[in-house]
C-alpha cells in the first residue's frame, strides 16, 4: 500500500518536474530581451561580430527541440552551456548546491525551531500580551524587505543562514500560531479540560496531532519559501550558491541554466510537498 | 626515541607558529569585482571584470600609462609603424618567459595575432583592427622580431595592441600562461578569485627589485555597491576601484585621505530620442524626435548643473559634446556648455509649430505632448536624473513617464523591436581614440543608436559624419583626424542625436595601507600600477 | 470588540483618513523638487526631510499610504480568495482533484514568475499611467500569490472533510457546495486570515522590486514600497533615523490589521 502510494507520488513528480523545466523553458524563451546580448552594445564590435552573437542565441528558439535535446544529453550526464557564464551547468550545479541546500537546511530548522517554540509556548500560555508580542514580532519581519534583512546580516556579521529564517519566520509562524489556536478551540480540548487533563498534555496529545497535517503543509511550502529567500540573501550576501547563480541567470535570460535551476527547485519544492501530503494523509489515516 | 619526538614536536610547534607570520596574508591586496569574470582568454574578453582580469594577468607590447595617457613599452622595447598605417614592427625583449617558463619570442605573438584575427573569432578586441577585408600577415624576422601588416589602415595601431594580451603558441596550459604581473592561482565561481605574483614577470623597479610588489591579489565577487563599501569601511577590501558619488562624501568626512576625485572621467550619460523609421511609435512622434528644434528645446529645457550636484553631489560637469573634456587632446574646446533656458527652449518649439495650452504642450495637430523615457533599472543615477528631467520637462508642459525595465528588456527594445521613445543610458569605458566610436557615428551600424543600419544615410548631416569618421579613420596625420573629428563633434551639437547630460567624475576610494596608489581617469583608475602597489 | 481591536481599527481609519486629507496636509504635493534642499534632515519645513532629489518625505508618505493601504488589500484578498476555491475545494474534493490541484500549486510555486511579469510589462504600453501601471501590478501580485496558502487549505480542508461535524452535516442531507460554503469554509478561517495578514506587507515590498520590471508605482508616484527601498542604502540610513518611518508605519498597520481579524476563540482557547 504504502508502495504502491510511494510509486504514486514518484512518477506524479517526475512528470511535474519534467512539465515544469518545459513550462519554465517557455516563460524564459518567449520574455522579451532573451534574443540580446548586453555585448552587442559594445562600439569596437562590427556587424558581423553583432549578427554572430545573435546567431549563438537563435540556436534555442525552437524551445521543443531545445528542451528534448538538453533532456537527451541531461540522460548522459551533460546539462549543457551557460550561456552568460561560459561554464558547463554541471559543474556550476554541482559547486553551489552544497552551500545553497546548507543554508536553506539552517534556516528552515532555526525558523521552525522558532516558530515552535514561540507558537506552542503561546498557544499553551494563552496570554494576549505574549500572543500580541508575537504578532509584532512576526508583522516587523514581514514589513522589513528581504534585501534589507540580508544587509543587515552583512552590516551585523551574522551568517546568511540566520536573513533567510527572519525572512521565512512570519510567515510560517502567523500559520502555525493560527492552526494551533484553531486547534485549541476544538470541542475535544474542552472536554479534555473538563476531565482534568493538564495543560501540556492537552497541547501535545490533543491540539499538535489535530493540526499535525496541516503543519505539515505548512512545512513543505516553507521550504520553497526559503529556496525562495535564498536568491536575495545570496546575491547580498556574496554567497555563491544556486541563488544568486539563479539570480545572474535570469538577468543574463540564461536559459540553459535557469532551465535546469528550475528543474531543481521544482524537484525540491515537489519532494517537500509531497512528503508533506503523504505523511499528513497518514496522520489523517487516509489513502492519500 | 623521545629525543627526536621532541624534536620533531618542536619542529611542528614552530610551523605552526610560524605559520601566521608566513601567512599568505601578507602584502595581499583585496578588492571587489562587481561581476563574475565571463572568460580568462584574453582574446574573447567583453565583460568588464574579464577585462580587469586581463589587465592584471595580461602581458602586452606597449602598454598606454593611464596617467600620462602616453604609449610606453612593454615586451616590446621599440615599435615602428609606417607611414600608410598598415604596418607595425615590434623588436620585442629577450630573455622573458611566460608564468610556467615558456620562453617568450616572436612566435607567441604571430600565433596571438593570428588566433585574434580569426574570423571565427567575433571579439571586441579582434574587431577593433579589423578595419578592411583582407588577411592579416605576420612575419618573424627574427625571435625578438615581429612584423604585421594589417590590409587597411588602423588609426591609431600601435595604441591598440594596449589591448592584446600575448598569448603562448607552445605552453600547454594555453591562456593561463602568462605574461603580466600576476596570474589566476585559485577561483570559486561566484565567489573569490585569487591572482598570485607570476614568478617570472619580467620587470624590474628603478632599484632593480622585482616586480610586482605584492604578493597576490585576492578578489572577491560583489554585485552590491554598499556591501563593498561596507566592507572597505571595515577593513576587508583596500580600495574600490569605482566609487558612487554620495558614499564618497561619506567617506570623505570621516576619512578624507582615502577618498579619491580624479575630476572628470571619459563616463558620459545621455539620452536619445527613437529616429527608426519603423519603429511601432505613433507617426506624429516620430516627426517630433526627427526635428532637430525640437531635440535642441529637450535639451535646453534640462538642468544639467542640478543634476551634476544634486544626482552626482558635485561629482559630475554638464557634459558638452560626445567627448569628455577629459580627453584633453580629442575634446573640442571650442564647443560652448549647452545653457539651461526654458524660455529659448519653448521659442525653439515654437517654431516648430509647438505651443503651450493651460500648462501642456502641444503640437501643431493638437497632440500634447507625451513621451516616455527608458532606462536600465537598478542604476539609482540614471533613475533619479530622469526623475529629475521629468520635472524639467513638466515645466515646459511636456509630461513624460520614466520607466525603467531590466537591462535585456532595454536592449530588445532599443536594437531589435524599436518600440522605445527615448532612452536615458550611458557611455562606460570610453577609449581615448574616435575610432573607438566608429560604430556609433557611423550611419549604417548597428550601433548608430538612434537609427541603426542605415541603407544610406538618412540625413545629410549624417552623411557628412559618416564621410568625416572614415577620413579620419583613415589618415594617419593626428592634425587632420582631429580636424574631421572636430567637426564631428560639432555637428553632434549642432543636430543633438544624442542629448548628452553630464560627465561624471572618475571616483575611487584607497585604503591609507596601501602604497604607491594614484587614481587616474582611465580605467583601471586605481590600480593602473599594480605591479608598483604594495599594502602595509 | 476588545479594546485592542477597536484601536487597530481606529489606526487604520486614521491612517486612511490621513492619506486621503495629503491634498491640504502636504500641499506642496509629492513631486515637488526643492533642489536647494536635498536629502535634508527633518525641519518644520519638512517634517521628515527630503529625499536625494529634495522631494518632501512627509508628502510622500501619506501620499504613498493612498496606494498601498487600498490597493495591497485588495491583492491581499485576491489572493486569499483564489488560494481558498483552488485549496480549499481541492481538499474538500479530495482524490484526484486534490492531487491535480496540487500539481498545479506546486507548478507555480517553483516556475520562475519573473517572465511572465517582464513578458506582461513588454505587452503594455510604455505610457501607461502611473495608477493602471499600479493597479496591473497589484492584480498580478494577487493573482500569483495564492500558492502557499493554497496547500495549507488543502490540508486543512482535507482533515475537515471527515470531521464530525461534516459527517452530521452530511447525514443531514446537506451536500455539495452548500456544504462547502457553509461549514467547510467558515473554518477555513485561521488560514484565510493569516494568508491574507502575511500579503498585505508581502505585496507592499514585491510592487517595489517589481519597479526592476518596469511595473509597479512609476516616478514621480510614490508607494510605501518604493520608500522602504531607501532602507536599501543601509550604509547612510543607520544616520537617518527618520527614513524607518515608513517601515514604522508599516508594522504598526500590519499589526492593526491582524489585530482587526483576530478572533477571541483564536487568541484565548
Amino acid at each position: 500500500m504504502l508502495r504502491r502510494k510511494l510509486a504514486r507520488h514518484g512518477f506524479a513528480i517526475f512528470a511535474t518536474v519534467l512539465l515544469g523545466g518545459f513550462l519554465s523553458a517557455t516563460l524564459v524563451r518567449f520574455a522579451p530581451g532573451f534574443d540580446v546580448d548586453e555585448s552587442e552594445l559594445d562600439p569596437h564590435l562590427n556587424s558581423a561580430s553583432i549578427q554572430a552573437l545573435r546567431d549563438s542565441r537563435t540556436r534555442q528558439n525552437d524551445i521543443v527541440h531545445f528542451y528534448v535535446q538538453s533532456l537527451r544529453r541531461a540522460l548522459n550526464g551533460d546539462l549543457g552551456r551557460s550561456l552568460s557564464l561560459g561554464q558547463p551547468v554541471t559543474t556550476l550545479l554541482r559547486e553551489r548546491i552544497p552551500l545553497t541546500f546548507r543554508l536553506v537546511g539552517v534556516a528552515l530548522v532555526l525558523s521552525w525551531a522558532a516558530v515552535l517554540g514561540i507558537a506552542l509556548t503561546g498557544t499553551w500560555l494563552r496570554l494576549p500580551a505574549y500572543d500580541g508580542l508575537g504578532t509584532v514580532l512576526s508583522g516587523t519581519l514581514l514589513c522589513i524587505p528581504a534585501a534589507v534583512l540580508a544587509l543587515l546580516s552583512v552590516l551585523w556579521n551574522v551568517p546568511g543562514t540566520l536573513a533567510i529564517a527572519l525572512i521565512i519566520f512570519p510567515r510560517d509562524y502567523r500559520y502555525t500560531r493560527n492552526l494551533l489556536a484553531r486547534a485549541y478551540a476544538q470541542p475535544h480540548v474542552l472536554a479534555a479540560r473538563a476531565k482534568g487533563l493538564n495543560e501540556v498534555r492537552i497541547l501535545f496529545w490533543h491540539v499538535v496531532p489535530v493540526a499535525a497535517p496541516q503543519l505539515l503543509a505548512v512545512a513543505g511550502v516553507s521550504v520553497s519559501l526559503a529556496i525562495g529567500a535564498a536568491i536575495p540573501v545570496e546575491a547580498l550576501c556574496g554567497l555563491a550558491g544556486v541563488g544568486q547563480l539563479a539570480w545572474q541567470a535570469a538577468l543574463g535570460r540564461d536559459l540553459p541554466l535557469l532551465m535546469n535551476i528550475t528543474l531543481l527547485m521544482t524537484l525540491v519544492t515537489l519532494l517537500a510537498n509531497s512528503g508533506a501530503d503523504v505523511a499528513g494523509s497518514m496522520l489523517r489515516g487516509e489513502s492519500a | 626515541m623521545f629525543a627526536s619526538l621532541r624534536k620533531s614536536i618542536l619542529l611542528w610547534a614552530i610551523c605552526l607558529g610560524l605559520l601566521p607570520g608566513v601567512s599568505f596574508a601578507q602584502n595581499v591586496l583585496r578588492l571587489c569585482l562587481r561581476s563574475e569574470p565571463k572568460t580568462f582568454d584574453p582574446l574573447k574578453v567583453e565583460d568588464d571584470a574579464s577585462v580587469s582580469v586581463r589587465y592584471l594577468t595580461g602581458g602586452v607590447l606597449v602598454r598606454l600609462n593611464r596617467q600620462t595617457q602616453a604609449l610606453e613599452p612593454e615586451l616590446a622595447q621599440s615599435w615602428n609603424v609606417s607611414k600608410d598605417g598598415k604596418q607595425i614592427s615590434f623588436k620585442l625583449r629577450s630573455g622573458v618567459s611566460f608564468s610556467d617558463g615558456t620562453p617568450f619570442s616572436a612566435d607567441d605573438v604571430a600565433y596571438t595575432v593570428q588566433q585574434l584575427m580569426d574570423p571565427a573569432l567575433h571579439s571586441a578586441t579582434g574587431d577593433a583592427f579589423r578595419t578592411g577585408p583582407g588577411k592579416v600577415e605576420t612575419k618573424i624576422l627574427s625571435p625578438t622580431q615581429i612584423s604585421i601588416s594589417f590590409p587597411a589602415l588602423v588609426a591609431g595601431l600601435d595604441r591598440q595592441f594596449d589591448q592584446v594580451a600575448i598569448m603562448s603558441a607552445h605552453s600547454p596550459k594555453k591562456e593561463m600562461a602568462v605574461l603580466g604581473p600576476f596570474m589566476v592561482a585559485d577561483y570559486k565561481p561566484g565567489s573569490t578569485l585569487l591572482l598570485k605574483k607570476n614568478p617570472n614577470y619580467w620587470k624590474t623597479d628603478d632599484q632593480g627589485r622585482k616586480l610586482p610588489y605584492l604578493d597576490a591579489i585576492q578578489i572577491d565577487i560583489q554585485a552590491n555597491r554598499d556591501v563593498e563599501l561596507l566592507r572597505f569601511k571595515r577593513n576587508e577590501i583596500d580600495l574600490i576601484n569605482t566609487l558612487d558619488s554620495e558614499y564618497f562624501d561619506k567617506l570623505a568626512d570621516t576619512s578624507p585621505k582615502v577618498v579619491h576625485d580624479a575630476g572628470p572621467s571619459l563616463d558620459s550619460e545621455q539620452m536619445w530620442f527613437n529616429e527608426v523609421q519603423k519603429a511601432p511609435i505613433p507617426a506624429y512622434k516620430k516627426t517630433w524626435f526627427r526635428s532637430v528644434n525640437f531635440r535642441r528645446a529637450i535639451s535646453e529645457a534640462i538642468n544639467r548643473d542640478d543634476m551634476a550636484k544634486i544626482v552626482f553631489r558635485g561629482h559630475a560637469q554638464p557634459a558638452i559634446g560626445p567627448v569628455s573634456p577629459a580627453n584633453k587632446f580629442w575634446f573640442n574646446a571650442k564647443l560652448k556648455p549647452q545653457p539651461y533656458s526654458p524660455e529659448t527652449a519653448l521659442k525653439t518649439l515654437q517654431a516648430d509649430g509647438f505651443r503651450l495650452e493651460n500648462g501642456t504642450l502641444k503640437d501643431k495637430d493638437g497632440n500634447a505632448v507625451v513621451f516616455s523615457v527608458i532606462t536600465n533599472a537598478g542604476n539609482k543615477y540614471r533613475e533619479r536624473m530622469a526623475t529629475m528631467m521629468q520635472d524639467d520637462l513638466q515645466k515646459i508642459g511636456i509630461h513624460v513617464n520614466v520607466v525603467t525595465l531590466d537591462f535585456p528588456s532595454l536592449i530588445e527594445r532599443m536594437t531589435q523591436s524599436f518600440d522605445y521613445e527615448a532612452i536615458l543610458l550611458g557611455l562606460t569605458n570610453v577609449g581615448l581614440d574616435p575610432s573607438d566610436q566608429m560604430n556609433v557615428w557611423l550611419s549604417s551600424s548597428d550601433n548608430h543608436q538612434w537609427n541603426p543600419s542605415e541603407k544610406t544615410p538618412e540625413t545629410p548631416w549624417e552623411a557628412e559624419i559618416d564621410k568625416l569618421m572614415r577620413a579620419q579613420a583613415s589618415s594617419a596625420d593626428a592634425r587632420k583626424r582631429k580636424e574631421s573629428f572636430d567637426r564631428v563633434q560639432e555637428i553632434a551639437m549642432e543636430q543633438m542625436p544624442f542629448i548628452y547630460l553630464v560627465n561624471r567624475n572618475a571616483l575611487s576610494a584607497v585604503s591609507t595601507t596601501v602604497h604607491g596608489a594614484n587614481p587616474v581617469i582611465l580605467a583601471p583608475q586605481t590600480y593602473w600600477n599594480m605591479d608598483r602597489l604594495s599594502v602595509k | 470588540m476588545s479594546f485592542w481591536r477597536k484601536l487597530a481599527a481606529f489606526v487604520l481609519v486614521a491612517a486612511l483618513a490621513f492619506s486621503l486629507a495629503a491634498n491640504w496636509l502636504a500641499p506642496g504635493g509629492y513631486a515637488k523638487q526643492y533642489r536647494e534642499a536635498t536629502d535634508a534632515s527633518p525641519s518644520r519645513q519638512h517634517w521628515l526631510g527630503t529625499d536625494e532629489i529634495g522631494r518632501d518625505r512627509f508628502a510622500r508618505v501619506l501620499y504613498g499610504t493612498r496606494i498601498s493601504l487600498l490597493l495591497a488589500p485588495a491583492a491581499a484578498l485576491l489572493s486569499t480568495l483564489v488560494a481558498a476555491l483552488v485549496g480549499g475545494l481541492a481538499g474538500y474534493l479530495g482524490g484526484m482533484w486534490a492531487r491535480a490541484a496540487m500539481t498545479v500549486t506546486d507548478l507555480f510555486l517553483s516556475l520562475p514568475w519573473l517572465f511572465l511579469l517582464i513578458t506582461i510589462r513588454a505587452l503594455m504600453p510604455l505610457n501607461v499611467s502611473p495608477l493602471v501601471s499600479v493597479l496591473v501590478t497589484f492584480l498580478l501580485l494577487g493573482m500569483l500569490g495564492w500558492t502557499s496558502a493554497a496547500r495549507v487549505l488543502c490540508a486543512t480542508s482535507s482533515s475537515l472533510r471527515n470531521s464530525d461535524f461534516v459527517r452530521q452535516a452530511r447525514a443531514s442531507g446537506i451536500r455539495g457546495a452548500r456544504l462547502f460554503w457553509i461549514h467547510v469554509l467558515p473554518n477555513l478561517k485561521p488560514v484565510l486570515y493569516a494568508q491574507f495578514w502575511i500579503s498585505i506587507p508581502a505585496f507592499i515590498l514585491s510592487e517595489a522590486n517589481l519597479g526592476i520590471l518596469g511595473l509597479g508605482v512609476a516616478e514621480p508616484l510614490p508607494s510605501w514600497g518604493s520608500l522602504l527601498k531607501e532602507l536599501e542604502g543601509l550604509v547612510s540610513v543607520g544616520e537617518e533615523p527618520w527614513k524607518f518611518v515608513p517601515l514604522f508605519l508599516l508594522v504598526i498597520v500590519v499589526t492593526s490589521f491582524q489585530l482587526v481579524l483576530s478572533n477571541s476563540d483564536e487568541v484565548a482557547a
